[in-house]
């Protein structure tokens, strides 16, 4: 059943990137061309998602589970650091450099054509050497 | 201003957040999209999924929506193939080093009022600003 709801649940996002346009790079890069043509639509994206987020989540976590889980599965940490901080930047750098974040990319599999799919090898790429140096160094913390 | 669509963009907004709040409900999960993909693609096994199918209903979602709307949507990218290869690159490393991206950090995280989320939704911003100018500045569009 979770898969289920998880499958509408995309369903739904994706319908929503796409009324909202945000499948299209040239899009978001208008959002972040601030000293040029700006175009504030993601703001208003993100604005629409964060009433809704912000009133449902409240509604939501009243209950003392969700409907297929045992628990709410919620990120408590509260610390801000420079891994948080480096890791901000340069996906906001990746993000101006192409116009495209991880769920845009994806939804843009059916219209992006040979760009989307570069795309998102090198994301693929990206996030699977993180994990990598991840590892790595939590092996090298381990040994004696 | 050009091209500013407030209208469609609240409504899709709406959309996104109620697939937040839907996920949240049915699954207790958090929706964002960079940690449920490299979890599907690098996490721990018996967890992968409904992250599966969640990928899978975005990728049909807008295929769906033009079927039955017949509207075609647009996509338009400008970026060299250098760009595009970086861009994603630094997409996939740096949301996983930051824990998350626009949805994640942006809808999920800022809703809750998390100050990590809104901390990384500040600088990711302001960072893809500078670029964008700086790209500008170095290809000589404007």
């Amino acid at each position: 059943m979770r898969n289920i709801s998880a499958l509408i649940a995309g369903l739904v996002f994706g319908i929503g990137l796409t009324v909202a346009q945000m499948t299209n790079p040239a899009k978001v890069i208008g959002f972040l061309d601030l000293f040029g043509s700006w175009d504030a639509s993601l703001a208003f994206v993100m604005g629409g998602a964060l009433i809704v987020t912000a009133i449902g989540y409240r509604l939501v976590t009243k209950n003392n589970a969700p409907v297929f889980a045992d628990r709410f599965d919620i990120p408590t940490s509260q610390t801000v650091d420079v891994r948080l901080a480096a890791g901000s930047v340069l996906f906001g750098i990746g993000w101006a450099l192409a116009g495209l974040c991880p769920g845009p990319a994806i939804a843009a599999i059916s219209i992006g054509g040979l760009p989307i799919a570069v795309f998102l090898v090198a994301m693929f790429a990206g996030s699977g050497l993180y994990q990598l140096l991840q590892s790595k160094q939590s092996a090298s913390l381990t040994q004696p | 201003m050009n091209n500013f669509t407030p209208l469609s963009a609240a409504i899709g907004g709406v959309l996104i957040g109620l697939s937040a709040v839907l996920l949240m409900k049915f699954n207790g999960q958090i929706a964002g999209i960079s940690g449920i993909y490299s979890s599907a693609l690098f996490g721990r096994r018996g967890d992968k999924l409904w992250r599966v199918f969640f990928i899978l209903g975005l990728i049909i979602g807008p295929v769906i929506y033009e079927s039955v709307t017949g509207i075609q949507s647009e996509f338009e990218i400008t970026s060299s193939w250098i760009l595009i290869v970086s861009g994603g690159l630094l997409v996939g490393f740096g949301t996983r080093m930051g824990s998350g991206c626009t949805s994640g950090h942006g809808v999920c995280g800022m809703a809750r009022l998390s100050v990590r989320s809104i901390f990384s939704v500040v600088v990711f911003i302001a960072a893809g600003m500078v670029t964008v100018a700086v790209v500008r500045a170095v290809s000589g569009v404007s």
